[in-house]
């Protein structure tokens, strides 16, 4: 393989964080007093404590040509600060970084654009700020016009755009910028699902037909997942992981949330006087390690226990999955005779689909009963999950409600 | 794909090898930044691009009647007194609103600053282009004044030029330097309408430097011209009036200018990587 693109070293970012002042400039008065006072204290220590915060802390890591790299982490784990270390806009305080090729920064959908101006205006505004020459823009404002759908307003002053005209305006421009590397920071979260998938789409062409390096940083998992083969995972401006998206996501999310969710029948309840009870539920991930937050493309794996004090063969087990609502959404029903062993405690494992339930957290109702007769014990709403996207089609509209299943639909001429 | 690519490195305290370059390369941006200041500056007023010739015309008019007629500091010379006025009057104008200008502009592009990379000196220089341009219609204003006296200036007036230049880098230094201070302590925006105002005064606008040795002596002329802006507006007057020309106290002002146009860049250049953070 040839050499990275950007290879960065040990690189890490300071910041003092001063306790002592709350204002968001210092002032000279305020340094010339404090000077003023160490002279006279005998270089006593000045008043306020001073607090080093690392917002990134020895990262280092290498990116190739055509790699579309997504970079996840929590809030304030220092993927901002990477991406404006990378695009020069903050210098490191230690560490390096060596970039080979151009690289055009989109930090922020219309940087720099003047409410003032028209949208014709802002285009070359725009454009100029994100690097682009004149006759780079001239040769394709054609084609950011019609990518903005703004045709009509193009020389009204952008102040009276609505929201979504703005931004539609502003990423087009950048969509049409034409650097060897692209670092884009969380500007899809703005506009509606379908502008949304335009810009995912161009940016993935710019990547895979044009041999573009892009670097992007986004909360959406989905969207991460589709766009970029690899992933950087941060944490506390340390680098956890690199490596393909999917390993890293899942990293991401189990590092996450390590609480058990499992439902357990404590000893001493009344359930003992059940014949049959559930004396504990939980769910696994198919390495058989306890789980609530799964891929779409993943197993989710039912791991329950049954405690039967007295057998009855005409009994069933039903499994049904819950929304948040507690509506129930799809059964599963099982004879009891299946897992009963002739002693008094049984377990079994229920594999259910991957592929089929839809991004959003659920829960399970579990019952075990005599069809049309008695509810030998019937527990809902336990064992909360979370289904992640992991690149499903609908991973664009995240956060929008589409049901909860995926079904094979066809399209029939 | 381009078969050079061009290898960029970023660490701690490196100094820019191809700064310089960079600024060559980003002129787009300092082109498209001063037209846009000079586009939306009269934006959502009525009479619009009047105003840059009204101002202008206003602050002589004040002018030539406080220093002429109530101050009686005239000294009058082959010229007409307006003219004498305008001339001391046009490079300070310059100077006074390049300064104010360049020393708000890093603050008042924050959200650029924060958000994109590019050689950071460009948005100072590009405010100053703006202050140009109110330079130029002020000019051609004096231009209407002189025709309407029918005064012809003297040769030495084709050396005009070169005293903008030296109020250009004057106001480019001292703004430089400023702008950047006022990133971090913004104590400079209350510092700068101060120096502007009082400036005025210690500046030969409404007088002519030969008052100085008139009521003082030839040397103090020569420390007078310390303040770089006195050698500005001598050449100003000698270019268009024809008084003559105090040569020592040109070159210790030009010497002044590029002293400050240096520490302003060195300032500027230190502090620049930081601005993100500061800002």
């Amino acid at each position: 393989m040839s050499n990275p693109v950007i290879k960065a070293e040990h690189l890490s970012k300071k910041f003092i964080l001063s306790h002592e002042t709350q204002e968001r400039y210092t002032s000279l008065r305020d340094v010339l007093s404090r000077k003023a006072k160490g002279l006279l204290g005998n270089g006593k220590k000045p008043a306020g404590s001073i607090e080093e915060f690392k917002a990134l802390d020895d990262v280092s890591f290498e990116i190739y040509q055509g790699d579309r790299v997504g970079i996840i982490g929590r809030n304030g784990a220092g993927k901002s600060t990477l991406l404006k270390v990378l695009s020069r806009i903050t210098e490191p305080s230690s560490g390096s970084i060596t970039i080979r090729g151009r690289v055009a920064s989109l930090l922020e959908v219309g940087t720099g654009f003047h409410p003032e101006l028209s949208g014709r205006e802002n285009i070359f505004l725009n454009g100029a700020i994100l690097g682009m020459s004149r006759t780079e823009i001239r040769k394709k404002f054609d084609e950011i016009v019609a990518f903005a759908e703004v045709e009509k307003f193009l020389d009204t002053p952008v102040k009276r755009y609505s929201s979504g005209m703005y931004v539609r305006l502003a990423f087009a421009v950048a969509a049409h910028l034409e650097p060897e590397i692209l670092i884009v920071d969380e500007v899809l979260a703005v506009g509606d699902a379908q502008f949304q998938k335009k810009c995912l789409g161009k940016m993935e062409d710019v990547s895979k037909n044009e041999g573009r390096t892009v670097l992007f940083v986004s909360h959406n998992m989905g969207v991460i997942s589709q766009l970029c083969k690899k992933a950087i995972l941060l944490s506390k401006g340390r680098l956890i992981q690199t490596g393909e998206t999917r390993k890293v996501i899942d990293n991401y999310v189990l590092n996450t949330q390590a609480n058990s969710n499992s439902y357990e029948v404590k000893p001493g309840i009344d359930k003992n006087q059940k014949r049959i009870y559930f004396s504990r539920v939980s769910t696994l991930n198919t390495d058989g390690v306890a789980c609530e937050d799964f891929q779409f493309d993943q197993n989710i794996v039912l791991d329950i226990g049954l405690v039967i004090t007295q057998y009855d063969h005409a009994a069933k087990i039903s499994f049904t999955l819950q929304n948040n609502n507690g509506d129930y959404l799809s059964t599963f029903v099982e004879d009891l005779s299946r897992f009963y062993n002739g002693k008094e405690e049984a377990s079994f494992k229920i594999k259910v689909p991957s592929h089929v339930i839809a991004p959003n957290t659920y829960a399970f109702r579990l019952a075990i009963f005599l069809p049309h007769g008695t509810t030998y014990d019937l527990v809902e709403m336990i064992c909360p999950i979370r289904i992640h996207d992991s690149g499903t089609d609908m991973a664009m509209f995240e956060g929008a409600n589409y049901g909860s299943f995926f079904l094979n639909y066809e399209v029939l001429s | 794909m381009s078969g050079v690519t061009e290898e960029l490195i970023i660490e701690a305290g490196r100094a820019e090898k191809n700064y310089w370059r960079d600024i060559w390369r980003y002129r787009e941006l300092f082109y498209i930044l001063s037209w846009r200041d000079i586009k939306v500056r009269y934006k959502q007023t009525v009479i619009g691009a009047a105003w840059s010739v009204i101002r202008p015309l206003l602050t002589m008019l004040i002018f030539t009647f406080v220093f002429g007629q109530l101050g009686r500091l005239a000294q009058p010379g082959g010229a007409p007194y307006p003219i004498i006025v305008f001339a001391g009057l046009l490079p300070w104008q310059f100077f006074s609103t390049a300064l104010s200008e360049a020393s708000g502009s890093l603050v008042g592009n924050a959200n650029l600053i924060t958000k994109v990379y590019f050689p950071r000196l460009i948005i100072p220089a590009s405010s100053i282009i703006v202050s140009f341009v109110d330079f130029a219609i002020s000019f051609l204003l004096l231009v209407a004044v002189m025709l309407f006296y029918q005064y012809l200036p003297p040769l030495q007036v084709l050396l005009l030029p070169v005293f903008i230049l030296i109020a250009f880098l004057i106001s480019f230094g001292v703004g430089l330097y400023v702008t950047a201070l006022n990133v971090k302590y913004r104590d400079f925006r209350y510092v700068i309408p101060f120096i502007v105002q009082l400036g005025i005064y210690i500046t030969p606008v409404g007088y002519s430097s030969t008052e100085i040795v008139n009521r003082y002596s030839e040397q103090a002329r020569f420390w007078y011209s310390l303040n770089p802006m006195v050698g500005v507006i001598d050449g100003f007057r000698w270019c268009i009036t024809g008084e003559p020309m105090y040569w020592p106290g040109l070159l210790l002002s030009i010497v002044i200018t590029f002293f400050f146009c240096l520490i302003g860049i060195r300032y500027f250049r230190k502090t620049e990587k930081s601005f993100a953070d500061n800002i």
